[in-house]
């Protein structure tokens, strides 16, 4: 289990991570989401001690990563494919890292194999593509057979069957009863590997939630509707108080999961449905969402400088002076909690 | 030591045995000390009848075979910035420290692999460029039992070995091995001797590590020689600036970020 508990870091005026506080939970894959910027890769260098927190704390099983005796056999962890020497050939690099924490190097050749690297395990890292070096990566993460697994942007660089692979191995740790904690900036990935799901923006804390409650809360949900009585459907659901809106090619949309209802007031009604459908945007969409809000919040914004790279969240004064549209977000979703 | 050290003295040795670096850099020390060693003893000697008696009484064949080491000790500085910048360089620090967390045993393993490694190869060319450089000479060489020469020899592998050692905690602290080469490199060759050498700057430029440490490659002292320390006083004086380049790296170490 991996606890963090207003976990801050500044890099001069950037805040990079603000007073996260949340849990890693073992047994599932845990999601770590952001956009560009937000402070995924910056965490998770704390939690390694490689970082020093500004503030706040974070422990694994109650520890700090530096009390850990031979913390590759705890903990694994890809933080960038490139965190290797070149000239150094897979084999070896692997057999280093082994050594440190007295891992028996029959494991190197084992974990050579899992990621499928035993026919270049001579080969220097530096003649290494994107993908096999994400491959080496992984199995210096796996090398200890660690009970907790952290990989920063594992798919990055990888092809179809490596996504597929990876997806696959994480979910097969996890269901091992191991702490899987990844971070992506993919939703899309991560909808088809995450059960848990911990979101954060310019530093924040967003969300922290099941895949499944996350997609309830976040994505619109609503009811498609066809009828060859279109105009009479509207009549008797507008009376009923359910707003139907025109969605085009003869299509009704009726906002909220009220799939039910629709039915029995058509059926009271005798009116002919060929489609009562109710739908929910995808996790995609949930994240689209977000992304809407924070290209909204620096569109109008006029207390700082337009934000030029995209999402990243720009200049630190911005971060510091607490706006932000991760801020927005959470604002409105108080209001929405609140409200219904 | 506990068990947890010599585990990481272990996977140090893997990494420094398993780049290339480490072959080149060290091949290059023995080759240059050795080959320039004997090309200088040879014109020296060759040069003998033709000084005069003041010159002859500080004839010393032996600092003369280790001339070549003002120019091999640079290839022990791109060994000791290497061994250490190259975790920088390509990023395989933070898989280091996620692998050993406890700082201080990452860089002394590291360090103390690395000048072992060192220290033999800087004897074994002292050692070398001494018969070679004697054998050169003819009948002005030294011998091994003459007084003061063995002190010297040996000296000399602790010298180059101190020299390795001193920019492996510069380069522990400027991290980069291009500042640490760009640094080291023209001081130890150029600016140091100009300091220890010109009068004016003489009085402190022999302070300096290299200056200090190199007095124990001397048999026979040069004319008017006013050092105000021995060969062991100026060996003391280099190690005095290694511990504190060392030391130096290991405080920014701990406090960096990695
Ligand atoms: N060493 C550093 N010095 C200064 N600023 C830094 C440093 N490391 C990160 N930052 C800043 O902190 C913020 C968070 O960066 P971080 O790399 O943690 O984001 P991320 O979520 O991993 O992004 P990405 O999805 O692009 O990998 C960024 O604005 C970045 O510029
Ligand atoms: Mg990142």
């Amino acid at each position: 289990m991996i606890e963090l508990e207003g976990l801050t870091k500044r890099y001069g005026e950037k805040v990079a991570v603000n007073h996260l506080t949340f849990t890693v939970r073992p047994g599932v894959v845990t999601g770590f989401l952001g956009p560009n910027g937000a402070g995924k890769s910056t965490t998770m260098r704390m939690l390694l001690g490689l970082d020093h927190p500004t503030a706040g704390d974070v422990r694994i099983d109650g520890r700090h990563y530096e009390q850990i005796r031979h913390p590759l056999k705890y903990i694994g962890a890809l933080l960038d494919a490139k965190a290797m020497h070149g000239g150094r050939s897979a084999f070896n690099h692997l057999l280093c890292l082994a050594q440190s924490n007295g891992i028996p190097k029959s494991r190197v050749a084992e974990v050579l194999d899992t990621v499928g690297l035993t026919a270049v395990a001579r080969k220097k890292a530096k003649g290494f593509s994107l993908g096999m070096g994400q491959r080496l990566g992984i199995a210096g993460a796996l090398l200890g057979d660690p009970q907790i697994l952290m990989f920063d942007e594992p798919v990055n660089g990888l092809d179809p069957e490596g996504i597929h692979w990876i997806r696959n191995l994480m979910k097969g740790l996890a269901a091992q009863g191991r702490t899987v904690f990844v971070s992506s900036h993919l939703m899309s990935e991560m909808a088809l590997t995450a059960d848990h799901l911990v979101v954060i923006g310019q530093g924040r804390l967003l969300a922290d939630t099941s895949m499944a409650d996350f997609i309830r809360e976040n994505s619109r949900s609503y009811v498609r509707l066809r009828s060859p009585q279109q105009e009479r459907l509207r009549d008797v659901l507008g009376q009923a108080g359910v707003p139907a809106v025109e969605a085009g090619s003869g299509i009704l949309e009726v906002d909220g999961a009220r799939s039910e209802l629709i039915g029995e007031l058509a059926a009271e009604h005798h009116l002919v449905l060929h489609e009562l459908s109710p739908q929910q945007a995808s996790l995609e969409e949930a994240f689209m969402q977000l992304t809407a809000e924070s290209v909204e919040y620096h569109a109008h914004s006029d207390t700082g400088p337009p934000d030029t790279n995209g999402w990243a969240g720009g200049t630190g004064t911005e971060a510091v002076s607490g706006g932000g549209w991760g801020e927005q977000w959470a604002r409105e979703q108080r209001k929405r909690k609140a409200g219904g | 030591m506990s068990s947890g050290r010599v585990l990481v003295l272990k996977s140090e040795w893997t990494k420094i045995r398993s780049v290339a670096s480490t072959v080149w850099t060290l091949g290059l020390a023995v080759v240059v000390t050795v080959g320039l060693g004997l090309l200088i003893s040879i014109l020296v000697s060759n040069d003998f009848d033709s000084m005069n008696a003041r010159e002859r009484l500080a004839f010393d064949p032996t600092a003369i075979s280790f001339a070549g080491m003002g120019l091999g000790q640079l290839a022990m500085i791109v060994f000791g910035v290497l061994v250490v910048s190259n975790e920088y360089s390509t990023g395989m620090i933070r898989t280091s420290l996620a692998a050993v967390p406890q700082r201080a045993a990452f860089l002394f393993s590291k360090i103390a692999v690395a000048t072992a490694l060192a220290l033999v190869v800087a004897m074994v060319t002292s050692f070398i460029t001494f018969f070679v450089g004697q054998a050169a000479m003819g009948e002005h060489r030294a011998s091994l039992g003459d007084p003061g020469v063995l002190r010297a020899v040996i000296g000399g592998g602790l010298y180059m070995t101190l020299i390795a050692l001193f920019s492996m905690g510069v380069a522990a602290m400027l991290r980069s091995p291009m500042l640490s080469l760009g640094i080291l490199m023209p001081f130890f060759f150029l600016v140091s001797s100009i300091l220890g050498n010109v009068s004016a700057t003489k009085k402190i430029g022999q302070f300096l590590p290299d200056q200090a440490g190199q007095k124990i490659m001397q048999v026979v002292s040069p004319l008017d020689d006013d050092t105000p320390y021995g060969p062991w006083g100026g060996l003391a004086i280099m190690g005095a600036w290694v511990v504190v380049a060392v030391l130096g790296g290991y405080v920014l170490l701990k406090r960096r970020d990695a």
